[in-house]
């Protein structure tokens, strides 16, 4: 008789990052039942640690060079997998760095808190591998769910009850919109594997509506992901209510994993149907970025403004998709899209997480977030009002921070597509470029320019020390990509490699 | 001496950055700390400029020197390169020069909020802008060193400037962006029409051989855009006179020698050399512009009540006549732009110092305020008098050299140009040396002449002082040796012109 089930070899090396990832969950597990309140300081150094010592199979993987292909091809580790869990081991270190002091003075639960970091992390390294419908699902909520609770994560405040709630209500739909289009999608293809997909989709009409509304329900159920207008309604509700190291945590982490998980689908499993997804992706980012833009205009909360800024930049980031068919084989194809996304999403991590560590020192001293609070900062705390003003001015895409790159690798992928449709998307992105740049530009005026508003004291802001570093490591990041932008491009196209069948 | 050669112009770029990064770690409060690096660091950066100078090739101007290759970022094919000809050595060293004089002046003319460190950190900042645009010799290059002079221009006006400092500052910035928008899609469609290249004399030999006529008069639109704005061009010229009012003097130094220049070399350099066919179509209506700013700022400048706004809209005039002299396509026209932005560089940075030094003493710009500055300060008020001479275009002051061939050569123009059109534009641009002379005197007059008004009579005005002296007396002198001997920078440019107009036969 013919066994039934027989294990499949399990390449460990390949699986190097999540198994650390996971020793460390449950050393922190373990530690937090143990010692209770005495290991409390300990947890985020161990997270900490952890995150660093999963970044070391990441290296090996890299230099070991080669493709590994695990699960018949339902995982898959390659260089834009390797690229991709570095930029969210990274970003959970960040994260790490500034929820130490945040998360030790708000009296929260530690050692629940990291865990439920690194789980969302482990979710993530697993999206950055999964090739198949089942993987990509599972590691989708393996990042959300953990994500759900920490936005809620300040129980006793009624901002951070509805941010948990409205992301995980709108999560939870778009979760289940996906599933279902990912369900007309196996219906047709008889295969969760992407490239199984991609070679039933372009195979010819057959079933061909059936494809349509699941391509349309999966990109939709990413869209929510990614916070793209008009899916978007949940964004600055929840990044305002939750703790801001969370804040930060989803506007690059999360979002970054969302359009991953979008770059897998939509280049390998559909890439036949571009009739279907390119004019999708063309409205969605034109819609995104325009919007989101002119919410941020009118916001005077600074971190519902870097809300809807990062929804601006989203649509950015969605630019490359909607041209991504058009571009000829001679100028990199696919590939150049893909190269932009992710150098895009590299380069915009390093920048958002910074000025949201900045939010957060100087929260630490006034207590607010409104873009008031921070006239006159420049008196009494020049170092963070220079830190602000290089991510602020980063972000809206100014030489030389690194910021211009970003903007620079969508506008070139744009004409490398060269048609009507990708010129017209260009133009909306150069307008909006220009009106992002008038937000960008007001809270450094505040800084800069304004006094400083009465009753605020002029005492020079104390930034602990593990802020401290997360600035620097951001600070440094935006600056010598802008001037080197070789650092990032590299990875932005090494990462092009062995995502296309 | 060759390696010395190659590093010259990259020291020329990023010694001020250098000195910035020093001032960063120095102590806010040690000022004269902070201002003695910033003198030095100038100094050492004009040095380099005089190293430049002597060890260039001047048979050669023609050519490129000092250059510089290497590899920058390989995924676009975007690479370091640096260079420097006859048309951008004088521009370069303007830029030194007027950086280190500014220093001086700054020495006990600090705006308020005062803070030495930063501001002098500004201005290190925007050296290394402007230098690095001078010598940038590939379009992604030469993109981020235009943009290198927003940031601190923007902080510079927005902190230290005057009453509406915030809107001068965000309207500054706003429209330069747009424009440096719409340049960078152009550099863009440059690369992919034109063999996947930043390189600029790579793109001048193929790009008008491989793009579509229609094409090129597209992407010369937006290269159009990009550098109008910077000149700035009628109807693009509104964001200048708020932010020369508001800039603090200093400032609106710098803006006026240097960062204005930087749109007009961005057509000499970039825009009429490698889409010399979509020049010939668009230089009809450039130069129709030009004039219209030639007369409209000369109208401008009659209705102010403001010194210093009177001084912007006469920028907005005299970019006008190197404006003309670009769209003429000559040799003749091109050689005289160039020899104007120097000219208005040094003037026009010279009429704003001595506003600023007027305002530092009566605290006013208001001419219905002022009057008699001749009597209460006799050695300013004949400088503001030489000045306001040099600037109406006295023969024998360099600002003769800028607007008079500029003129003439709009009197025949390139082949294929109107030569009728060009020659209504010759006389209304020679009925605004009229105005020019108009407005100027009437400054003149209601500044410095009669007796000083009941509201200062009896306030003693000090003369001027150590650091005005050092700061004036180079520029003073170098207005009068251009005026001269032009020959010394006519000589420099044309045959870099020449080389520039290859394609229109060698020029007309």
């Amino acid at each position: 008789m013919e066994p039934v089930f027989s294990a499949p070899t399990v390449d460990f090396h390949a699986f190097g990052p999540e198994i650390v990832l996971v020793v460390v969950l449950g050393v922190l597990l373990l530690v937090d039942l143990v010692f209770e309140e005495r290991a409390r300081w300990a947890s985020s150094t161990i997270a900490g640690i952890g995150l660093l010592a999963a970044l070391v199979p990441v290296l090996t993987l890299a230099i070991d060079g080669g493709d590994r292909t695990l699960f018949g091809g339902a995982y898959v580790v390659d260089n834009f997998a390797l690229v991709l869990k570095g930029l969210f081991l990274v970003a959970g270190y960040v994260t790490v760095l500034i929820s130490t002091d945040y998360i030790g003075d708000g009296d929260y639960y530690e050692g629940e808190y990291y865990f439920m970091l690194l789980s969302s992390l482990l979710g993530m390294t697993v999206m950055a591998s999964a090739r198949d419908l089942l993987s990509i699902f599972v590691a989708l909520e393996l990042l959300s769910i953990p994500a759900y609770l920490l936005a809620g994560w300040r129980k006793r405040d009624l901002r951070g009850n509805e941010a948990s709630l409205k992301y995980y209500l709108l999560g939870v739909f778009a979760s289940a919109v996906m599933l279902y289009g990912m369900s007309l999608v196996f219906g047709v293809a008889g295969s969760t594997l992407l490239s199984d997909v991609g070679a039933a989709v372009s195979r010819g009409p057959r079933s061909a509506p059936v494809i349509t509304v699941g391509i349309v329900f999966i990109v939709v159920g990413f869209a929510f992901k990614v916070s793209a207008v008009p899916f978007h309604t949940w964004a600055p509700d929840t990044y305002e209510g939750a703790p801001t190291p969370i804040t930060a945590f989803l506007s690059v982490a999360s979002k970054a994993a969302g359009f991953v998980a979008l770059v897998q689908l939509v280049f390998i499993g559909f890439l036949g149907r571009d009739d279907v997804w390119a004019p999708m992706f063309w409205v969605l980012a034109a819609v995104t970025m325009t919007v989101g833009n002119l919410i941020a205009l009118r916001q005077t909360n600074v971190v519902r403004l870097l809300a809807y800024s990062s929804v601006a930049q989203a649509g950015f980031i969605l630019a490359p998709f909607a041209v991504a068919a058009d571009i000829p084989a001679a100028r990199g194809g696919v590939g150049s899209a893909t190269g932009a996304v992710v150098t895009y999403l590299l380069i915009y991590s390093a920048m958002n997480l910074g000025a949201f560590a900045v939010v957060m020192a100087v929260a630490r001293k006034t207590r607010s977030g409104e873009i008031a609070s921070y006239g006159g900062l420049f008196q009494y705390a020049p170092g963070l009002t220079v830190l602000m003003t290089i991510f602020l001015f980063a972000l809206a895409g100014i030489p030389p921070l690194a910021g211009w790159y970003a903007k620079f690798v969508v506008f070139k992928s744009l004409l490398d597509a060269g048609t009507a449709a990708a010129i017209a998307l260009a133009v909306v992105g150069v307008v909006n470029s220009v009106i992002g740049l008038f937000y960008y530009a007001s809270v450094a005026r505040e800084m800069w320019m304004s006094p400083v508003p009465d009753g605020q004291e002029v005492t020079p802001v104390r930034v602990p020390a593990a802020l401290g570093a997360s600035l620097a490591l951001c600070a440094a990041a935006t600056l010598a990509i802008g001037v080197v932008p070789n650092l990032v491009a590299r990875l932005g196209n090494l990462a092009l490699f062995g995502a296309l069948p | 001496m060759d390696a010395l050669d190659d590093l010259a112009l990259t020291a020329a770029v990023f010694l001020p950055l250098v000195g910035a990064v020093v001032m960063l770690l120095t102590p806010r409060r040690q000022e004269t700390v902070h201002k003695v690096i910033a003198l030095l660091t100038t100094l050492a950066t004009f040095a380099v400029g005089v190293y430049v100078l002597v060890r260039f090739d001047y048979r050669r101007a023609d050519l490129l020197q000092f250059n510089v290759n290497a590899s920058w970022i390989d995924v676009i094919n975007s690479r370091y390169i640096l260079g420097v000809d006859g048309i951008s050595l004088p521009l370069l060293i303007l830029s030194m020069f007027v950086c280190v004089l500014v220093v001086i002046y700054s020495w006990n003319h600090f705006p308020e909020p005062h803070n030495p460190k930063a501001f002098l950190l500004l201005v290190l900042v925007l050296e290394t802008g402007m230098n690095g645009t001078f010598v940038a010799q590939d379009l992604i290059l030469f993109f981020v060193f235009f943009e290198v002079v927003l940031l601190p221009m923007y902080f510079m006006i927005g902190v230290w400037g005057g009453e509406q400092r915030q809107y001068a500052a965000i309207k500054f910035f706003l429209f330069t962006l747009f424009g440096s928008a719409l340049m960078i899609l152009s550099f863009l469609a440059l690369f992919f029409r034109g063999g996947q290249t930043f390189a600029i004399q790579e793109l001048i030999a193929v790009a008008s051989d491989t793009i579509p006529r229609s094409t090129q008069l597209l992407i010369f639109g937006g290269l159009f855009m990009g550098f109008a704005i910077k000149v700035p061009m009628f109807p693009f010229h509104t964001w200048l006179p708020d932010a020369h009012t508001q800039a603090p003097t200093q400032g609106s130094v710098i803006l006026a020698a240097i960062l204005l220049k930087l749109g007009t070399y961005g057509f000499v350099r970039i825009a009429i050399p490698i889409l010399p066919e979509a020049a010939r179509v668009w230089a009809p209506w450039i130069g129709g512009l030009a004039v219209i700013g030639i007369i409209y700022g000369a109208l401008g400048c009659l209705a102010q009540s403001d010194m210093k706004r009177l001084i912007a809209f006469s920028s907005v005039a005299h970019m006008g006549y190197v404006m003309l002299g670009i769209a003429t396509l000559t040799d003749f026209g091109i050689n005289a732009a160039v020899f104007g932005m120097v000219a208005h560089g040094l003037i026009t940075g010279m009429l704003f110092f001595v506003a600023g030094s007027v305002k530092d003493r009566f605290h006013t710009l208001e001419l219905s305020r002022l009057g008699g500055l001749l009597i209460q300060a006799p050695r300013m008020g004949w400088i503001l008098g030489f000045c306001a001479m040099a600037s109406l275009g006295l023969p024998g002051l360099a600002g003769f050299w800028g607007e008079f061939p500029a003129i003439l050569a709009a009197y025949n123009p390139a082949p294929g140009l109107s030569r009728e059109l060009f020659r209504v534009y010759m006389v209304v641009a020679a009925i605004g040396t009229v105005f020019a002379a108009g407005y100027l005197l009437w400054m003149l007059q209601r500044a410095a002449f009669g007796t000083p008004t009941k509201e200062f009579a009896g306030h003693p005005i000090p003369d001027m002082r150590w650091p005005e002296y050092l700061a004036w007396t180079p520029m003073l002198l170098l207005i009068v040796v251009l005026g001269i001997f032009p020959n010394l920078l006519f000589g420099l440019t044309n045959r870099a012109v020449d080389t520039a107009l290859a394609a229109f036969g060698g020029g007309g």
